[in-house]
């Protein structure tokens, strides 16, 4: 089926699932894709910038099960806090390696 | 044991834990069809019983307030943790990074980011606040909150504002907000044993009308305290492993 | 089960054992510290997804006037929302040892980290 028939078919009702259930699937997917992307990048600086969008796809997978509180922990700990520590340490290290 | 035989063996181990998970799974209601009772039960009582609209923080810090107070002091021991393990790595570094820092090789802070990040500061701490103060009516709460604080004072050390980062949270005074935010959480409790209740027991007056800035009890308090408490562990964490590139940047 | 019910929890242990993969084949101890950052993110789907209710709103009744609408469970909200935070915190201890490592041992390659015996 072409996705417009898809889309048509869910708006309508006539799939054994909603709406609701197919935009969880599809964050689901984008998890699954984004937390194999984190672990296949190895450089650190690289693989912190894959983390903070990670923790932003997990944030909006999070608001579409029903959960605003722990959308916006995961939102400030995992996009911005984890992040700034991890390139801190980075640095600490890299001052000395010179 | 080489990379390879490592790879083996993990595969092997995976297969056995999804063979544990699969079986696990099997008995699992589904996605979606939530059974227990529990759940429902709070739903149902909460907001007559603490006043509370916010059903997560009155479960947070009044149904399950054990708990909370042991995550709380898991994250005072983490911030003292690195505290203690990095401190003793910053006395033998001072030295050679003032020497450093007399190259000069550190590039000046672009102005956009100055701008953006000066810009954001202060509604980022009123954001932090409102979050921190409004546990008991909106999807917020002293956790949330104390992160996006700490986040606030991030952004001035963004900005380039170093001194004033070093200056607006000396060490000295984020140690002794955060103590005071954790036992804070645990005075609130040792007081309701005080009047005869048992431990973090919700014992203040509940307010009127649920969901008012001043109802449901002793959450609001809990939750500034909590409040508090992270964001002050947060910029402890911050501050110890920022002391090389502060260093750094002064000189230069 | 269809297909719809039983998604989430192949996801939670994808990512689990992506993860576990990440860990047991790095080379540097950040690239595994970020690898036990997404495990631990398996568990937090796996605990909202324990507690949802289909066509279930979120626990929060500011704004909600009828009475007893279905809402989702809130306790592993709860449980999920503390552990964000505190599991941050524990990933910056063991950053501070990553960095105690690198200064004592000058690699943070854990093949060679495992060598160094004494």
């Amino acid at each position: 089926m072409s996705p417009a028939g898809v889309t048509a078919a869910v708006l309508r009702g006539s799939l054994p699932f909603g709406l609701m259930s197919a935009l969880q699937i599809v964050v689901l997917l984008l998890v699954a894709v984004g937390a194999t992307a984190v672990v296949l990048t190895r450089v650190p600086t690289r693989q912190v910038i894959v983390l903070s969008g990670y923790g932003l796809l997990l944030a909006i997978l999070f608001f579409v099960f029903q959960a605003p509180d722990v959308t916006l922990s995961e939102l400030c700990v995992g996009a911005v806090a984890l992040p700034i520590l991890l390139l801190l340490a980075l640095e600490k290290v890299r001052k000395g390696e010179e | 044991m080489t990379p390879r035989q490592r790879r083996w063996i993990f595969l092997a181990a995976v297969v056995g834990l999804a063979a544990f998970y699969l079986w696990g799974l099997a008995g699992l209601p589904g996605f979606g069809n939530y059974p227990g009772p529990y759940g429902n039960i709070i739903d149902r009582v909460a907001v007559s019983q603490t006043n509370a609209t916010g059903v997560v923080s009155a479960v947070n810090f009044s149904y399950r307030g054990f708990d909370t107070v042991g995550e709380e002091f898991i994250l005072f021991i983490a911030a003292t943790g690195v505290a203690t393990v990095l401190r003793h790595l910053r006395g033998e570094r001072e030295r050679t990074a003032l020497d450093e820092a007399k190259d000069g090789r550190v590039p000046p802070t672009s102005e956009a980011i100055r701008m953006m990040a000066l810009l954001f500061t202060g509604p980022t701490v009123l954001l932090g606040w409102w979050l921190a103060s409004h546990a008991q009516s909106d999807p917020s709460g002293g956790f949330q909150g104390g992160v996006v604080l700490a986040t606030a004072f991030i952004l001035i050390y963004l900005a380039g504002e170093f001194l004033v980062f070093e200056r607006v949270s000396p060490v000295d005074i984020t140690d002794a907000v955060e103590a005071v935010g954790a036992g804070g959480f645990a005075a609130v409790g040792v007081a309701a044993v005080g009047f005869g209740l048992a431990y973090l027991t919700n014992f203040l007056p509940r307010g009127v009308y649920p969901g008012a800035v001043f109802s449901a009890g002793t959450i609001p308090l809990i939750s500034f305290f909590v409040g508090l408490e992270v964001a002050a562990a947060f910029i402890l964490i911050v501050s110890e492993l920022l002391e090389q590139t502060l260093v750094v940047r002064q000189g230069g | 089960m269809p297909f719809v019910q039983v998604f989430p929890f192949v996801v939670v242990a994808w990512v689990l054992a992506v993860g576990l993969y990440g860990i047991v084949t790095s080379h540097h101890l950040v690239h595994t510290i970020v690898c036990l950052i997404v495990v631990q993110s398996s568990t937090y789907v796996l605990l909202l997804g324990v507690g949802y209710k289909r066509g279930a709103i979120a626990p929060y009744f500011y704004d909600i006037t009828q009475r007893h609408v279905p809402a989702v469970d809130p306790v592993v909200q709860a449980l999920a929302l503390t552990d964000v935070v505190v599991e941050a915190a524990v990933t910056a201890l063991l950053l501070a040892f990553a960095v105690q490592a690198h200064k004592r041992f000058g690699t943070l390659d854990p093949q060679e980290l495992v060598q160094l015996k004494g």
